[in-house]
C-alpha cells in the first residue's frame, strides 16, 4: 500500500496521496510481517511515457511556421523537471515566454525573452503577446480562469499546441489544435531533437517585427521597466516592499506566499531565475499556506534564505506554527504587508461593490505582531516609515538564525494592477490603474 | 444527449464513492447507476447513464479515467450496443382490471411474479423507454410501487470491455 502510494505520488502528474492508517494497525503488541515490494504495477494506472511522435512533429512544424509564436508554460514544467528543455526550446525558436503563477521560475524571470507572468494580474505585455500570437505552445499549464479571462475571447488568432501529462487537462476550457499527452521533459526533448535537424527556416523578418512589437509594449506598460505605482508619497507602497526584498536578498531567496494582494505583488515584483524558488498554493487559494511552506523549505535547505510574503490576514491562519519554528529552529523571515485589511477582498469590494467593506476590515482588532513574536521567542520589527524600509529589511535578513517578522505598514488604499477587466473581457483588456485601461 | 458509460473498476472499498464523488464535485448528474462484481471478483462493472453534450461527456470520461480505481471504461452510446433495465412494479388489480393488466403484461413480455386478491407484482425487462411506456399502458393511477434497477449495457457483436 505504501509503495503504491509513493509510486502514484511521484509519477504521472505528481501530487500528494493520503494513506489512512487506522489506530488498531499501530497496536505495539500486534506484529505484522514486514514486506516492501521492489516494484509495483497498477493495472489501472499507466501514465503516458512518451508523447505521440506524429503530433510532436506537427507541433514543431507549426512552431517553425509561426510569425508570432508564444510559449505559455505552467507549473507542470517545474513538476516535470523540464525547465532546461523549455529554456533551450525558447532560445532555439527565439520565442517569447510567459509563465503562470505556478510556473514562475520555470523560465528565468530576468531573461530578455521572458515577458512576465500572464493572466488576471499578469503583465500587460504578456497578455498582449498571448492575444496577438498566431501559435501558442502551452506546456504544463491548464488554461485556468485566472489566465484566460473570458474563454471564448481567448487568443482569437492562435493555433494552440497543448502538452500535458494529464489528458483531462487538454481541451478542458480552450480547445487544443495539436494536443500532446506525455511527460513534458520527454516531449520537449523530442521537439528539440526534431528542431536540430529541421530544414524549414523560421520567418526571420516576422520574428523581428514580433519582438519589436513586444518590446514596445514592454516599454509602454512594463511594471518592472519603471515603477507604475506612486513613488512620491510618504506611504510605503507594497510594490516597493517586494522590490526592496528582491534587492536585499539579491533575487536569490526562496519565497513562499499566502493569498491576497501581497501574493500578487510578490509574483509581479520578484522575478525568479530558478525553478522551485516560488512556493505558492496557486489555484487552491489557501490563506495560511505561506508560513508552513516556508518552514518546509527551510527544513530542507538549512542555510538558505527563506522569506514568507504574507498579509496580516493570511499569517493569522497558521500563526501557531511560530512555535514549531522555535522547536525545529527554522529561521524563516516573515514579510507581512500589513494593509490593515483583507486587501484582495477589499479591492473587489472597491471595484464591484461600491466600496462597501463588508467584513474586510478589522476595526482595531489586529494583534501587536511585534509583541506576539516576542512572546514566541522570536524577533518582530515594525516598519511605518518609508525611509526606514531598506535598512530594517537588511537588519532582518542579517539575523541569520532568528525567526524575524517584519510588520510593514503599507498604503491600505493600494490595488493590484494590471488587472483583467471582467466579465466578458479578453486577454488584452486590462485595468492599468484605478482610472486607466488598455 | 443521453449516454451510457460502462466502467470496469477495482472491486475495493471506496472505489464507488470516488466515482460518484466525481459527479457531485463537478456538478454532473447521474440518471441511473448499477454496479456489481464481474466473473473476476477483483473487478466491478459499473454502468451509469448521464446527460450531456460531447464536450461534457469527454470531460466525464477523462476524469473517470483519471481515477486510480478505474481500470477501463467505454461510452456505449458511441457504438452499437444493447441496454436493459429490470423493473419490479406493483399495480392494483381488481375486477375487470385484472384481465386488462394481465394483457398488458403479456404485450410487454413481462411476468407476473406475485399475486394477491387485489395486487399484481410484475417483472419487466427492456430499455428504459419500454419501461416508461409500460407506465402509460397500465395507467399511472393503478401503480402502487416501482423499483427499477437502472440501466445495464453491453456492446454488440465482437466488442468487449475487459482488461
Ligand atoms: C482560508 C481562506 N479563507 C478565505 C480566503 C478568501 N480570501 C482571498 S484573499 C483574502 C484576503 C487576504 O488578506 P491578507 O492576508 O491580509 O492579504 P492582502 O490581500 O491584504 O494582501 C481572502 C479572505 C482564502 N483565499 N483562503
Ligand atoms: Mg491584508
Amino acid at each position: 500500500m505504501s509503495k503504491k502510494a509513493f509510486y502514484i505520488a511521484a509519477t504521472g502528474r505528481p501530487g500528494p496521496v493520503v494513506i489512512d492508517i487506522p489506530k488498531d494497525i499501530t497496536n505495539p503488541t500486534d506484529k505484522y510481517e514486514y514486506s516492501y515490494p521492489e516494484r509495483v504495477k497498477l493495472r489501472s494506472y499507466t501514465p503516458a511515457q512518451r508523447g505521440h511522435a506524429g503530433q510532436i512533429k506537427k507541433a514543431v512544424q507549426l512552431l517553425l511556421s509561426a510569425k508570432r509564436p508564444m510559449i505559455y508554460a505552467g507549473g507542470g514544467v517545474i513538476l516535470g523537471n523540464a525547465c532546461q528543455q523549455l529554456t533551450d526550446l525558447a532560445r532555439r525558436l527565439n520565442a517569447p515566454v510567459t509563465n503562470t503563477l505556478m510556473g514562475l521560475g520555470a523560465y528565468p524571470g530576468t531573461d530578455r525573452q521572458f515577458v512576465g507572468m500572464l493572466g488576471m494580474h499578469g503583465f500587460v505585455e504578456a497578455n498582449f503577446a498571448m492575444h496577438h500570437a498566431d501559435v501558442i505552445l502551452a506546456v504544463g499549464a491548464r488554461f485556468d480562469d485566472r489566465v484566460t479571462n473570458t474563454p471564448n475571447k481567448f487568443c482569437p488568432n492562435a493555433k494552440i499546441i497543448h502538452v500535458d501529462i494529464d489528458p483531462a487537462a487538454i481541451s478542458k476550457t480552450v480547445v487544443a489544435d495539436v494536443p500532446i499527452v506525455g511527460p513534458v521533459d520527454s516531449v520537449l526533448n523530442d521537439m528539440l531533437e526534431i528542431l536540430a535537424s529541421a530544414e524549414e527556416k523560421q520567418d526571420a523578418k516576422a520574428l523581428e517585427d514580433w519582438w519589436k512589437q513586444i518590446n514596445e509594449w514592454r516599454e509602454r506598460y512594463g511594471i518592472l521597466v519603471k515603477p507604475r505605482y506612486r513613488t512620491d508619497g510618504d506611504m510605503i507602497m507594497p510594490e516597493e516592499v517586494i522590490s526592496t526584498l528582491f534587492e536585499v536578498t539579491k533575487g536569490d531567496a526562496y519565497v513562499t506566499s499566502d493569498v491576497g494582494q501581497h501574493q500578487m505583488f510578490a509574483a509581479q515584483y520578484y522575478p525568479f531565475d530558478k525553478p522551485r524558488r516560488w512556493i505558492n498554493s496557486g489555484g487552491l487559494g489557501t490563506m495560511g499556506f505561506g508560513l508552513p511552506a516556508a518552514m518546509g523549505v527551510q527544513y530542507v535547505h538549512r542555510d538558505a534564505t527563506v522569506a514568507c510574503v504574507t498579509g496580516e490576514g493570511s499569517i493569522q491562519m497558521c500563526i501557531q506554527e511560530l512555535s514549531t519554528c522555535k522547536q525545529y529552529h527554522l529561521p524563516v523571515k516573515i514579510i507581512c504587508l500589513n494593509n490593515q485589511a483583507l486587501g484582495m477582498v477589499k479591492q473587489w469590494q472597491d471595484m464591484q461593490y461600491d466600496s462597501r467593506y463588508s467584513e474586510s476590515l478589522y476595526e482595531e482588532s489586529l494583534p501587536d505582531f511585534v509583541k506576539l513574536m516576542e512572546a514566541y521567542g522570536h524577533v518582530g520589527i515594525r516598519v511605518t516609515k518609508r525611509e526606514e524600509l531598506r535598512a530594517k529589511m537588511e537588519e532582518c535578513f542579517a539575523m541569520k538564525d532568528k525567526v524575524v517578522f517584519m510588520d510593514i505598514y503599507v498604503d491600505p488604499t493600494e490595488h493590484v494592477y494590471p488587472m483583467h477587466i471582467a466579465p466578458n473581457g479578453s486577454m488584452r483588456d486590462m485595468w492599468l490603474n484605478k482610472t486607466e485601461r488598455t | 444527449m443521453r449516454r451510457i458509460i460502462s466502467v470496469l473498476m477495482e472491486n475495493e472499498p471506496g472505489a464507488l464513492s470516488r466515482v460518484v464523488g466525481l459527479f457531485s464535485q463537478r456538478g454532473y448528474n447521474i440518471e441511473s447507476l448499477t454496479v456489481a462484481p464481474t466473473e473476476d471478483r477483483t473487478l466491478s462493472r459499473l454502468t451509469l447513464t448521464t446527460i450531456g453534450d460531447d464536450h461534457k461527456i469527454e470531460q466525464i470520461t477523462k476524469h473517470l479515467n483519471r481515477l486510480i480505481d478505474v481500470v477501463k471504461l467505454v461510452d456505449l452510446t458511441e457504438g452499437a450496443h444493447i441496454e436493459r433495465e429490470l423493473m419490479l412494479i406493483k399495480v392494483r388489480a381488481t375486477g375487470a382490471q385484472r384481465a386488462e393488466v394481465k394483457r398488458c403484461v403479456d404485450i410487454f413480455r413481462g411476468q407476473i411474479i406475485d399475486v394477491t386478491a387485489t395486487v399484481y407484482t410484475i417483472q419487466i425487462t427492456g430499455t428504459s423507454d419500454k419501461l416508461d411506456a409500460f407506465f402509460q399502458a397500465v395507467g399511472e393511477a393503478s401503480i402502487l410501487e416501482v423499483v427499477r434497477s437502472g440501466v445495464s449495457g453491453i456492446g454488440r457483436g465482437e466488442k468487449v470491455l475487459t482488461i
